[in-house]
């Protein structure tokens, strides 16, 4: 299951990233389902779009977020993304 | 709540609105959730109507969207309603049969912004699919998934369970997988409606859902990763109540044909309740004012055992609906619930629909009540209203 660093990162098919006024928070929205993001979790699927790979995106987020962890979590968030099949591998970089 | 110290939760709001675009169908499902009077209901909602509707609740927050019916394939003005809500940012989703769906349809509903399709099968080959679907539609319903996936919608399939084809999930499941499916539901039917008037011969036994959900289990396992499985227990056999809706006016909002707007897909039945009609009222008022939306709303309505239960928070007390039409009101514990003083309504009704399964297969239709405007008028209102299994 693990991603490589090179892996290019997309929405799965049928998913739609979205901020919802009335909400006031980012969502997913699939096939009968919607998921409600936090601010770091938005951050991450924003990047998901077919144009970056794994390892730029935890790149950048380094840049817009301080802390020690920010790289293992968005780790494991993104992984934990994929397992639940929200976002795909969109090529081999 | 608030004499715990803790802050009133945030209001509710209608994240999921169904759309119910028309009662009108082609197919005569004995299942089917609509009403049994749904003929009664007749003065249908026009475009305009129906697009301050999606607007109005836009505002309240839904974001996911249904349309349904009937067949909403039969309105002609579904291509507009779609892209009208697209535009205003729902995430659309089709509710079909697949009846009458063709290459230029859905070429107009994939520009109109169309999200996503979930197709309807009735059984898992033609005899059995069309026999139920009362009409011949099975093949149609192939050609129909080849062009979701051509398309390039993700293929969202719902089988519902019943009686005489729940013993046939690995055919559906054969099925799914051979026309690409990315999400399958096996759905066992849920008893309202034309279901309940068919109960008797619709409920499976348990043992038929045991073997069910096994091979539900193997093919989600062997299947992981390419194909999702959901699959939806009857609540007949279920110790507790299912979270209907996720609670009376939290989550859940439907707007019928004729405007009228509900918080379930049955909730009509319940009398002394006036659910409002967006032609009257806006759905603003609707979902936070109305009476009919705040009658069972939250948890202060609830009798025991519910009012002291732990699960209250999970479950809601189960259905409303399930609560009247089983035990005569419903203010009760849903039936299905073990520790509902009426409990004993739910295991007298598993016990007659097993002892009915002594007929033969062959015969099993005889006495199934289809879904369709000359049943509707026969039955109308009288049948409906008055709660079975008492």
């Amino acid at each position: 299951m693990a991603l490589s660093d090179q892996a290019v990162l997309s929405l799965s098919p049928g998913f739609r990233f979205q901020w919802e006024p009335a909400q006031q928070t980012h969502v997913l929205l699939f096939p009968e389902g919607m998921v409600k993001l936090n601010a770091s979790a938005a951050e991450i699927i924003r990047r998901c779009d077919g144009s970056r790979t794994l390892g730029a995106i935890i790149d950048e987020l380094g840049h817009s977020f301080t802390g020690d962890t920010v790289e293992d979590d968005a780790r494991s968030f993104v992984e934990r993304a994929y397992e639940r099949g929200w976002i795909c591998e969109a090529r081999a970089a | 709540m608030s004499e715990d110290g803790f802050a009133k939760p945030a209001p509710p709001k209608p994240l999921w609105l169904l759309a119910e675009l028309t009662y009108a169908c082609p197919l005569q499902c004995p299942y089917c959730s609509n009403p049994a009077d749904f003929d009664h209901y007749r003065d249908h909602l026009t475009t305009e109507e129906w697009e301050r509707v999606l607007v109005q609740a836009r505002t309240l927050g839904a974001a996911q969207l249904g349309f349904s019916g009937g067949e909403p394939l039969i309105r002609r003005d579904l291509e507009t309603l779609v892209a009208r809500a697209r535009a205003l940012g729902y995430y659309t989703n089709l509710i079909t049969s697949g009846w009458a769906l063709d290459e230029a349809r859905l070429g107009a509903l994939k520009e109109a912004g169309l999200d996503h399709i979930q197709l309807s099968f009735q059984g898992p080959q033609q005899q059995l699919n069309d026999r139920m679907a009362g009409a011949a539609v099975f093949e149609q319903k192939l050609a129909v998934a080849r062009l979701v996936k051509r398309f390039g919608y993700p293929m969202v399939l719902n089988f519902v369970l019943y009686r005489e084809n729940i013993d046939r999930v690995a055919e559906f499941l054969d099925l799914a997988v051979e026309l690409g499916a990315d999400y399958v539901e096996l759905a066992n039917t849920q008893y309202y409606g034309w279901a309940l008037l068919n109960r008797d011969r619709l409920l499976p036994t348990r043992q038929q859902l045991e073997r069910a959900e096994l091979v539900a289990n193997e093919y989600r396992r062997r299947l992981a990763g390419r194909m999702k499985v959901y699959y939806v227990v009857p609540d007949y056999y279920e110790d507790r109540p299912k979270a209907c809706s996720n609670g009376w006016g939290n989550f859940f909002l439907l707007v019928a044909p004729d405007g009228t707007a509900l918080p379930c897909h049955a909730a009509r039945v319940i009398p002394g309740l006036v659910f409002p009609n967006v032609r009257q009222a806006n759905l603003s008022w609707i979902w936070k004012e109305s009476p009919a939306f705040n009658r069972f709303r939250g948890f202060d309505w609830m009798r025991e055992p519910c009012r002291s239960c732990p699960e209250r928070f999970k479950d809601f007390g189960g259905c409303r609906c399930q609560a009247y039409l089983l035990a005569g009101d419903a203010a009760d514990t849903d039936p299905v619930c073990s520790l509902a003083p009426r409990h004993g309504l739910v295991l007298e009704a598993i016990r007659r629909a097993t002892a009915a399964t002594g007929v033969e297969a062959a015969v099993s239709d005889t006495g199934l009540i289809f879904r369709n405007v000359h049943n509707s008028r026969r039955l109308t209102a009288p049948l409906e209203r008055s709660p079975l299994g008492r």
